[in-house]
């Protein structure tokens, strides 16, 4: 059962940047009896390079004894729908640790992933991107969630062919999913201590779609009153992203640009094989990668020499286990994460390194406190 | 206000307005000594000031151009519905060839936008954008050198859209057979003309599998026309990404509306903002209109302080399209000198120098 004591306990949702070692943690917190009862979390490695880096995750969790234990499930990217058995599980468990799912582009087969955020209406994608000390980059002072709508928008799969030759897409926005997005927005700003909700939309061309989305954000900024609000087009804040990432904080976006942006910000960030993310709604929650550009799927070299990158999924690991109530193992990984990456030695192919997907685990076993 | 300047502009003698007769641009254009006549739209703000740099310029450089200037009327054209006169338009059809200035749109209601005007009027379908990484002026990215060519008249920016019961709105994104084909052939045409090794085809065909799936078929049609030419698709997710992780990465890349338009906006964030990225916009029957793509910056309007380096090279654009390959290496290679020396750069891009200062060291390098 996720129970979820809020303000506690997602305070530390946001990544602490200095880590304090967990015998000096000076936030602390009491448990219920009985917190510590290993909790059952549905796995499902995907294909492509996911059960590489699930691997990696199951190994970890093995050896900081953490309190969970997987139920792991096959499901591959090209079957027809989930099984009911895995969607069964997920209900069950409420939580979820997910490695990729290759969607085919343009076969029959509509992608697996939307359809587990329709199906457990995952209404809100979160993606932590920031700095982090070793990786290399080009950009400064980036610390940008991006919080994107996951049910509707531009992902409705509505599409038709009107005569050959021409096809037509739905693109559907509601108020009731935008609104809930937003709020979703505005509630991590404020659990986490951020200042600013910027809304991006493209609403001077889709005056209808993005409008109702903007008029959506803009209610609920008006009950935050503390935390700044603003919008900026999609295509100006791509711009802005590489030139300026400092001046955004929490994004909040519809469904196509949000993955978009989580990208782009992931890129300048130090890239999609470190940022943390996962998909949450109302009773479930799925946690995987951030954003999976280039780092899910099939590239054939990299998962023959098996040196896929798991710092991501193993970053998303400490978000899940912060969100099962378990902040000081949630802690430890992140900080032997962080160590591993600053020291720069063991590097995956993704950030020109050589090293194996099994060297980096070991070296993040190694460093555990 | 826009309204007082273009009426101030349209009242004042026009001196250097020259008009040619239809018949001066031959077949041939590249090696014909008569000169092309191209359409000059100066436009608002910084725009007469940068379109007379670019004047300068290109008569330095003896380039075998005669302008046509046209102006952005007062009272909306009934014909046209907007505030661009039948003779505007006429004008760049005829001669096929045009650059544009920034355009302030002005508020108000019961006309179409300018922007939308042209693109309907002159069925301009694809819109180019070179962008290359200016040596001299340092961003954050040194290798960047590609272009994008998005398709301007449909997907996402069709403008249909309707509420279906209160609070549920639908838009409709369409993808034509016939404009992929087009904006996809021009984009390898492109590649070939100008030397260009690989064309990329961006889209999100994984969750928009008809419309995007539509797309591509027709991209890969084209590429089987051109084998020289290598030819890729690239989620655009995988794509933004790879942008700002290594965009030396990307050559020619090729898209529906709407990822074209961020996009290019990206790719001009990376080589230092729309005040130094050329663009082009392709229409039917070989029209091309140049256009500076930033804003008319009414706050430094006439004070000699724009920086013309966007409306040069969208002339470069232009003069490329001609053919006049020898003209638009020796003005790009004098503008990029006149950036790389750093002497004379005027204030957005770090510098202290006039617009005519600037002007007189691009002539100089020359």
């Amino acid at each position: 059962m996720a129970r979820r004591s809020l303000p506690d306990l997602l305070k530390r949702l946001s990544p602490a940047t200095a880590a304090p070692s967990p015998r000096s943690r000076s936030i602390t917190y009491m448990p219920r009896p009985g917190d510590g009862t290993p909790r059952a979390v549905t796995l499902i490695p995907g294909d492509g390079m996911g059960p590489l880096v699930t691997g990696a995750v199951e190994q970890v969790m093995e050896a900081m004894h953490a309190p969970v234990y997987f139920e792991r499930y096959e499901v591959r990217g090209d079957m027809k729908a989930f099984p009911s058995e895995v969607i069964e599980s997920i209900r069950r468990n409420k939580v979820c640790l997910k490695g990729g799912l290759i969607t085919p582009v343009g076969g029959g087969v509509s992608s697996l992933n939307v359809q587990l955020r329709k199906e457990l209406d995952l209404y809100a994608s979160l993606v932590n991107c920031r700095n982090m000390p070793g990786l290399p980059i080009r950009h400064e002072k980036v610390d940008i969630v991006v919080v994107r709508e996951n049910t509707e928008g531009e992902y409705a799969g509505l599409e038709h062919e009107v005569v050959p030759g021409v096809v037509q897409s739905l693109k559907v926005i509601t108020k009731h999913c935008s609104e809930r997005i937003a709020e979703y927005a505005f509630e991590y700003a404020y659990l986490n201590n951020r200042k600013k909700v910027t809304a991006v939309h493209k609403a001077n061309i889709m005056k209808l779609a993005d409008g109702l989305f903007l008029e959506s954000c803009r209610e609920v900024a008006e009950r935050y009153p503390a935390i700044a609000y603003n919008e900026i087009i999609v295509d100006n804040c791509c711009m802005q992203l590489v030139s300026r990432p400092e001046q955004f904080d929490v994004m909040v976006t519809p469904n196509l640009y949000g993955n978009l942006v989580a990208n782009t910000a992931a890129g300048i960030a130090g890239g999609t094989g470190f940022m943390p993310g996962g998909n949450v709604g109302a009773d479930h929650a799925v946690f995987e990668q951030g954003t999976s550009a280039g780092n899910v799927g099939k590239n054939e070299n990299i998962i023959t020499e098996k040196k896929a990158n798991p710092m991501a999924l193993l970053l998303s690991s400490a978000m899940m286990l912060r969100h099962l109530q378990f902040p000081s193992f949630a802690d430890r990984l992140e900080t032997a994460v962080g160590r591993v990456i600053a020291d720069g030695k063991c590097r995956t192919k993704d950030i020109g390194g050589d090293s194996t997907t099994q060297e980096v685990v070991d070296a993040v076993i190694a460093n555990i406190d | 206000m826009a309204f007082k300047q273009i009426l101030s502009r349209a009242l004042r003698s026009r001196p250097d307005q020259i008009l040619s007769s239809p018949s001066a641009f031959s077949a041939a254009r590249a090696f014909s000594s008569a000169p092309i006549t191209a359409t000059l739209f100066p436009g608002d703000g910084i725009g007469p000031e940068i379109a007379e740099s670019v004047k300068q310029i290109f008569r330095e450089a003896e380039v075998p151009i005669e302008w046509e200037e046209h102006y952005v009327g007062t009272e909306i054209d009934p014909r046209t519905q907007s505030f661009l006169t039948w003779e505007s338009l006429e004008s760049v059809r005829r001669n096929r060839v045009g650059l544009k200035g920034p355009m302030a749109t002005p508020i108000g209601k019961g006309h179409r936008s300018l922007n939308l005007t042209l693109r309907k009027e002159l069925n301009l379908y694809a819109n180019v954008r070179p962008c290359y990484s200016l040596p001299g002026y340092k961003t954050r990215y040194d290798d960047v050198n590609l272009v994008t060519i998005r398709e301007n008249t449909e997907g996402e920016y069709s403008g249909l859209e309707h509420q279906v019961v209160r609070g549920v709105v639908e838009s409709l994104k369409i993808i034509t057979r016939q404009a992929s084909l087009r904006v996809a052939e021009y984009a390898f045409h492109y590649a070939k003309a100008h030397g260009r090794e690989r064309v990329s085809a961006i889209h999100k065909a994984n969750i928009m599998q008809k419309t995007d799936g539509l797309f591509l078929k027709c991209c890969r049609e084209v590429a089987e026309k051109y084998p020289e030419i290598k030819y890729e698709e690239v989620v655009i997710d995988n794509c933004c990404m790879m942008l700002v992780k290594n965009p030396a990465l990307f050559d020619v890349l090729v898209m529906p509306n709407l990822y074209g338009d961020i996009i290019s906006d990206l790719c001009a964030g990376l080589i230092g903002g729309l005040g130094l990225t050329p663009s082009c916009n392709i229409g039917e029957g070989g029209i091309a209109l140049a256009e500076a793509v930033h804003g008319s910056a009414p706050d430094i309007a006439g004070k000699n302080l724009a920086n013309p380096t966007a409306l040069l090279l969208s002339g470069v654009s232009m003069l490329r399209h001609l053919e006049l390959h020898d003209k638009a290496d020796r003005i790009q290679k004098a503008v990029l000198e006149t950036i790389a020396e750093g002497k004379y750069r005027t204030a957005d891009l770090g510098g202290s120098s006039t617009t005519s200062d600037f002007t007189r060291a691009i002539c100089d390098h020359l």
